[in-house]
């Protein structure tokens, strides 16, 4: 996956033979400088808040008493001992909505790269409308729309005598263990609507990207040399859009897998996932070392499947 | 399958294209003949590319049918037409191998020996050194190469070439035309191949048919195309021509007609005159006219400019009426006539062409004669 691999920087050859060596040695200090700003940033946002996260999780103690860094690694087995059903949960539904979120995005993304001129940049404002308002806000909305009693959904269905099939889909979702009374709201499915929802524009921006640069001659090409429209789309512009597909994917799984807002607003105590319990542990148990260790962990996994997925993704496994 | 069957006529009947507000093709018939080299030859926006993508299935006719031998195809798909084509832009598939490129269409056919048969193929456009390449790793030509066996791997009853050498260099250009007629005649597939190139066109083709504004011209053999043009555009898109404003002054005798151009009397042979037409063009190619008396057409004039092109020299030659004529002299150590010099230019009977006068003269070119 070249696209995603961060190209390190490349001096310019030098050309010509006149003072070979004094131009290059020149010219290869360009990028670095040119780098310095972003590197700062990063050692100063990044490096650093997750060096004082790793040594908190190795201190022992408590609130009232303070922390000391002792390097004692146990909290990790004990973190993981207590928190991995919230972890399997989390990385299930995260992976849930990254399906969910492909299967709608990509349609769209297509139908968006297909269209000229105005309509085009009239659709592309309306997938990032929803960024106008807050993460949180769109959260509760979807609380006030699919409530059991007063819910705008099951308000306008019952108002026109559609009632049932808010009821209906609320018993397949009993039936189908998504939702422990047949209640809509606060039921995983929830949880998992909200995350697609949620997160649905950082699935279809890069995928409108790869999908709009592709060239079109190349459709028309396939289909001169026998290959069907179905073919055409397996064979050529599915795999010409996977590094779209494997950016949108992990833009879209790395923060749902994280995700605690939607957990808390949509789901219900069976719904917990990771980050709810890392926001609690720091903000109400004041238990630091554990909520730094499951905040490592949960970073440590994502990793591992991203390298494993990106790894795969670029040996063609994945078409 | 491909390969033993003989390959059979391309014939478009009354095939138009419309698009919203603008005819890019006129109704028109054409048959290309199977196994044959056949190039179509016309200025940018002629309507070239668009009968190509008709007869490909990437377009619809407005109006007409497409019929390869027996077989009317107008309404099938792109994908299930026996036709196959090579795009200005090679459009080769950047994520594929240079081999898997070639063997993306008999996959698609379902032939178990795609990969042999491609390999075989690349051998053939000799490239099956770099069969495991990506086509971004290939020059140009090579590019070029590996879309046309691309193309040819499948057999196809008709193949498309649209400006394939466009993009390349003269020098290679020069020498892919030269690959591309030896692999016809290898293959034996009927090509049709769209250039704006009349070199190109008369070097390769077995016919040629010269397009203009959504209509073909005229159709023939080069030699025929270039000797006895049909109207004043193909004699100017042709090669350079002089057309000599005239008109036919009697019958014929012993073969050749009196004319009478800016009242110098002519010569042409009268199976050149279409029957009953006095108000004629007179036209002589540059290579045609000499200068000294040695042709029976003979008009004094002054060379206005000469440039030496290595094996000819080029003149212009101003008529005593004003209009200049080019000269193209062999440089076969006759000699050389210098810019202010007054020359005798002739010519002899049957070496010109006869158009009727009420055609532009300037169709294809920018030379007016007063
Ligand atoms: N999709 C289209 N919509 C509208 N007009 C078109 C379309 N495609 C082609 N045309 C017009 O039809 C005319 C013929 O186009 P075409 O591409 O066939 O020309 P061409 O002979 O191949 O020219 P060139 O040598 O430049 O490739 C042009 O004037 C072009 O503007
Ligand atoms: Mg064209």
């Amino acid at each position: 996956m070249a696209d995603l691999a961060v190209a390190p920087p490349v001096a310019a050859p030098a050309r010509g033979p006149s003072r070979p060596v004094r131009r290059r040695r020149r010219i290869s200090w360009v990028p670095y400088l040119l780098l310095a700003p972003g590197l700062l940033w990063l050692v100063v946002f990044f490096v650093a808040p997750m060096l004082t996260t790793l040594s908190t999780s190795l201190q022992e103690g408590d609130v009232d008493n303070g922390y000391v860094l002792t390097g004692n690694p146990d909290v990790y087995w004990q973190a993981l001992q207590a928190y991995w059903p919230q972890i399997v949960r989390s990385l299930m539904y995260a992976g849930i909505a990254t399906l969910l979120s492909l299967a709608l995005g990509y349609p769209l993304a297509y139908f968006i790269a297909s269209r000229r001129g105005r309509s085009k940049n009239i659709l592309l404002v309306l997938v990032i409308a929803p960024f106008f308002t807050s993460f949180l806000i769109r959260t509760m909305a979807w609380q006030s729309l699919l409530a059991s009693d007063g819910g705008l959904v099951r308000k306008t269905l019952g108002g026109v005598g559609l009632g049932w099939v808010y009821d209906d889909f609320g018993h397949l979702l009993q039936l189908l263990h998504l939702s422990p009374n047949g209640e809509i709201l606060y039921s995983p499915w929830a949880v998992v609507w909200g995350l697609t929802y949620n997160f649905l524009p950082f699935m279809i921006l890069p995928l409108y990207t790869s999908l709009d640069r592709l060239d079109g001659r190349l459709l028309e090409a396939a289909g001169d040399l026998y290959a069907t429209p179905r073919q055409t789309f397996r064979h050529v512009t599915w795999p010409l859009s996977l590094p779209g597909v494997v950016s949108g994917t992990l833009l879209t799984f790395i923060p749902a897998a994280g995700d605690y807002i939607n957990s808390r607003l949509l789901g219900n105590t069976n719904t917990v996932m990771i980050g709810q319990v890392i926001d609690s542990q720091f903000l109400r148990v004041l238990d630091y070392p554990l909520a730094a260790a499951l905040s490592f962990l949960l970073l440590a996994l994502i990793v591992a499947m991203v390298f494993i997925y990106v790894r795969r993704a670029g040996t063609e496994e994945l078409v | 399958m491909a390969g033993t069957r003989a390959t059979e006529d391309l014939r478009l009947v009354q095939i138009s294209k419309e698009f919203e507000t603008f005819t890019a093709v006129q109704p028109m018939d054409l048959t290309v003949p199977g196994g044959s080299f056949f190039a179509l030859l016309g200025p940018s926006g002629c309507g070239k590319t668009t009968t190509l993508r008709m007869v490909a299935g990437l377009e619809a006719p407005t109006t007409g049918r497409i019929h390869i031998g027996a077989k009317d195809i107008t309404a099938t798909k792109a994908y299930q037409r026996n036709v196959n084509t090579v795009f200005q832009s090679y459009a080769l598939f950047p994520h594929m191998t240079v081999l898997e490129n070639v063997a993306f269409g008999l996959k698609r056919k379902g032939d178990s020996a795609a990969m042999t048969k491609a390999r075989q193929t690349l051998d053939l456009v000799q490239l099956e050194q770099v069969a495991t390449k990506k086509p971004a790793q290939l020059s140009g030509g090579m590019q070029q190469r590996v879309a046309l066996a691309r193309a040819i791997v499948n057999r196809p009853d008709v193949l498309l070439l649209d400006e394939p050498l466009g993009a390349l260099d003269l020098k290679l250009r020069r020498q892919m035309q030269i690959e591309l007629k030896r692999i016809q005649s290898e293959v034996g597939i009927t090509f049709i191949h769209v250039t704006h190139d009349q070199e190109e066109a008369m070097t390769m083709a077995d016919t040629i048919a010269v397009m203009n504004k959504g209509r073909i011209e005229q159709l023939g053999d080069p030699a025929t195309l270039y000797e006895k043009p049909a109207s004043t555009f193909v004699a100017n898109f042709l090669g350079q021509s002089n057309l000599l404003r005239a008109q036919i002054t009697g019958a014929a005798v012993d073969g050749v007609m009196p004319a009478s151009t800016h009242d110098h009397d002519v010569w042409v042979a009268a199976d050149r005159v279409p029957d009953g037409l006095r108000d004629v063009w007179i036209g002589v190619r540059p290579e045609k006219l000499r200068l000294g008396d040695a042709g029976r057409n003979q008009i004094k004039g002054q060379v206005t400019d000469a440039s030496f092109t290595g094996v000819a020299t080029q003149y212009l030659v101003a008529m005593p009426w004003g209009f200049e004529l080019m000269v193209v002299q062999q440089n076969d150590g006759s000699p050389r006539a210098g810019v202010g010099e007054n020359v005798t230019l002739s010519w002899d009977p049957g070496h010109e062409f006869v158009l009727d006068q009420s055609q532009a003269e300037d169709a294809g070119s920018g030379l007016v004669d007063g």
